[in-house]
């Protein structure tokens, strides 16, 4: 039998994390993400797991990675200035193809901004935020529910892919409580990383299986011996300067998301088949936006709802199909137009992109998004 | 020559080396391998992790679990490992600067928790690996590429720094005692919490050359002029150790590690029966 309970987004996602096998938390508090610690603190050790508040956020993901490398599913959790400060080490996870999960429950910025307000304003930093290329897996949850759903298909994602994966959560979900019906064990799938099975002497750390392109991985203490590096490397993770390998590495980064880009892309719609008008949003906003079309339905206006769940890869080819279709989409996002990028990029001109920005520390009014709808309309 | 067994701990692949002939830092990759094998540890149970800099270089050449990471932040790995795992020996070797100024705040702090990692802190006084800019223990007075007028910065002792964070094991020794290095090493691994050795290394290419020591043979002369033991410096007054290195063991006592005090947390929790 599932069972129903009364949870905070934060805590929510926490005891997603723990149901996806998760074992090894490393972090430092910071608003509004603080809660998924404290339940980590609290869990872990009695599921002989590890729980280690550091000494800043740096160390935080540094520590989390070495979880990762020994063996553990490991995340650390964070909000803006926070997330900031993990991006140098988030790049090499990517480069040495470390899975963790990264929650960045998203307040207002820059700098220290609004600790205990909302915002959209991380989604291109989770994107570009750590320099070089890498191909980005990024989830937007939107209700408490999901916020457990999306932590274990994070972990999913992260062991299938060994790369970090990104939750964007926000500071209204983080701290919304919801009713969830938790899945009973096991009605979810759960995916472990691939393992070496060769013999140690004949590891090569980052040669990728033919079938798929990826390599599996060994955890240090378990009678394999590899370099891990930031580094550009070869497949035997020694750097390397040789044009051939760095190409192949640093393209095996991107193709990893894009190579499996239908696999990992999610998103939700409603409404959309005869629409005229159709909104994009994401997160907590897409909350709003979706009674806001709701209304305007009952009102007999065209509208359809499109919410990305995956912000990174964004489903583009989706609405691509149903903005050409439709001829207009509006996007409410609380920031000064990030994804509304895009899904400009997406549309390739063939609609109209019509941009709602709010950075008051606010989330939109179902009314105002309804009043911008009715203005398109006419 | 390395002995068999000794040489048997490297990464023959990852070979020719990057360090400068006559470079300090190999002497100290000799000293942690000899000391490993004195110790009696395997490849598979051995963790090298470093930073960034020429000295965290060496974790590649080791055939052990190596993790060459960000600049400074290597103990965040390390402890992380640790943590995951703690019948592993993690060491974890960094430069001055990646240990002192970017990682000065995780040196502290993994001190203070008394996590079981041995840092080997490889100080050439100097950052060596970008073209010889000073560090937080590049001496007073000293010519550097960002202090072409001498440094006025005054340096960090790492040996107190240590203490005074709390690690367990702390000592000292110099390239120029090869021997020393390997003891220490070895009672840095041996001790159960936070090991702090520090190796006076040397830079000829990046320090040596700007402040009149320019091969490697004049810095190991000036190490060798320079050392002091511990017992005769105790007897020495601060104006005659002045410009000395003092080598030895600073702090050896005991102190509960980290790890174990997470994992009797875990059994008074009942995880252990998880
Ligand atoms: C975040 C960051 N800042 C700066 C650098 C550039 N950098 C590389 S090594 C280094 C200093 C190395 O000096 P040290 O740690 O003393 O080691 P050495 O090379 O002398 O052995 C610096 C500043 C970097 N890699 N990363
Ligand atoms: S630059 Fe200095 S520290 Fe770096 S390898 Fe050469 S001698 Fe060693």
């Amino acid at each position: 039998m599932p069972r129903v309970e009364f949870w905070q987004g934060n805590v929510s996602l926490a005891y997603g994390a723990l149901a996806a096998g998760c074992r090894f938390f490393g972090g430092y508090p910071i608003t509004p993400s603080s809660e998924i610690a404290e339940t980590m603190a609290e869990k872990l050790p009695t599921l002989n797991g590890r729980f280690i508040q550091m000494e800043d956020e740096i160390a935080g993901i540094a520590a989390t990675i070495g979880g990762s490398v020994a063996g553990y599913k490991a995340m650390t959790a964070t909000s803006g200035p926070g997330f900031s400060l993990k991006q140098e080490n988030m790049g090499l996870a990517y480069m040495a193809e470390i899975p963790i999960v990264i929650v960045d429950v998203m307040r207002g910025g820059p700098s220290t901004g609004l600790p205990t307000s909302i915002a959209q304003q991380d989604v291109m930093q989770a994107r570009w935020g750590s320099h070089g290329d890498h191909g980005t897996i990024a989830y937007a949850p939107s209700s408490v529910q999901e916020c457990y759903e999306i932590a274990i298909k994070a972990f999913n994602m992260a062991e299938r892919f060994r790369q970090p994966v990104l939750i964007m959560s926000d500071e209204v979900l983080g701290h919304m409580r919801e009713k969830v019906v938790v899945p009973e064990e096991g009605s979810l799938p759960i995916v472990n990383r691939k393992r070496p099975t060769c013999d140690p002497g004949e590891f090569i750390p980052y040669k990728p299986d033919q079938a798929d392109n990826l390599p599996p991985m060994a955890s240090f203490g378990d009678g394999y011996r590899w370099h891990i590096t930031g580094l550009t490397h070869n497949e035997w993770g020694f750097p390397t300067n040789c044009a051939e390998e760095i190409a192949k590495k640093c393209a095996r980064l991107m193709d990893k998301v894009s190579a499996y880009r239908d696999d990992i892309v999610e998103y939700e719609t409603e409404s959309v088949d005869d629409a005229k008008i159709i909104v994009v949003a994401y997160g907590s906003v897409a909350r709003t936006a979706l009674s806001a079309v709701r209304q305007a339905r009952k009102n007999g206006l065209k509208v359809g709802y499109f919410r990305p769940i995956t912000l990174w890869p964004f489903p583009d080819r989706e609405i691509e199909t149903l903005a050409e279709k439709a001829g207009t989409v509006l996007v409410p996002e609380l920031n000064f137009g990030q994804m509304v990028l895009e899904v400009e990029r997406a549309i390739h001109g063939k609609a109209g992109v019509v941009q709602m920005s709010l950075v008051n520390g606010e989330l939109f009014q179902p009314s105002e998004i309804l009043k911008k709808i009715e203005e398109v309309a006419r | 020559m390395p002995r068999p067994e000794v040489l048997d701990w490297l990464r023959n692949k990852f070979f020719p080396h990057m360090w400068c002939p006559g470079c300090g830092h190999g002497i100290i990759m000799h000293a942690i391998l000899r000391a490993l094998v004195a110790s009696g540890k395997t490849k598979e149970e051995t963790v090298i992790a470093s930073g960034i800099g020429c000295s965290s270089r060496m974790p590649g050449y080791i055939d052990a679990c190596t993790m060459h990471t960000t600049h400074g932040r290597s103990l965040g790995f390390a402890t992380g490992i640790k943590l995951a795992r703690p019948e592993l020996t993690i060491v974890d070797v960094m430069g001055d600067g990646d240990c002192t100024a970017i990682g000065g705040n995780h040196f502290i702090h993994a001190c203070r928790r008394n996590i079981g990692i041995t840092a080997v802190v490889m100080n050439n006084n100097i950052y060596g690996m970008t073209g010889g800019q000073a560090s937080p223990t590049t001496p007073l007075g000293a010519k550097a590429t960002t202090a072409p007028f001498g440094v006025i910065d005054p340096p960090f002792d790492v040996c107190k720094l240590a203490q005074g964070a709390g690690a367990t094991y702390v000592a000292r020794a110099t390239i120029a005692q090869p021997l020393l290095c390997e003891q220490y090493i070895k009672n840095g691994i041996a001790n159960k919490g936070f090991s702090v050795v520090e190796i006076i290394s040397s830079c000829h290419t990046q320090f040596g050359r700007r402040n009149n020591r320019r091969t490697p043979l004049d810095n190991l002369n000036y190490l060798k002029g320079a050392s002091v033991p511990l017992v005769k410096a105790e007897g020495m007054a601060p104006e005659e150790l002045e410009g000395k290195i003092v080598t030895g063991e600073f702090v050896k006592r005991e102190g509960t590690e980290y790890t174990d005090l997470y994992l009797e947390l875990i059994a008074r929790v009942g995880g252990d029966r998880v």
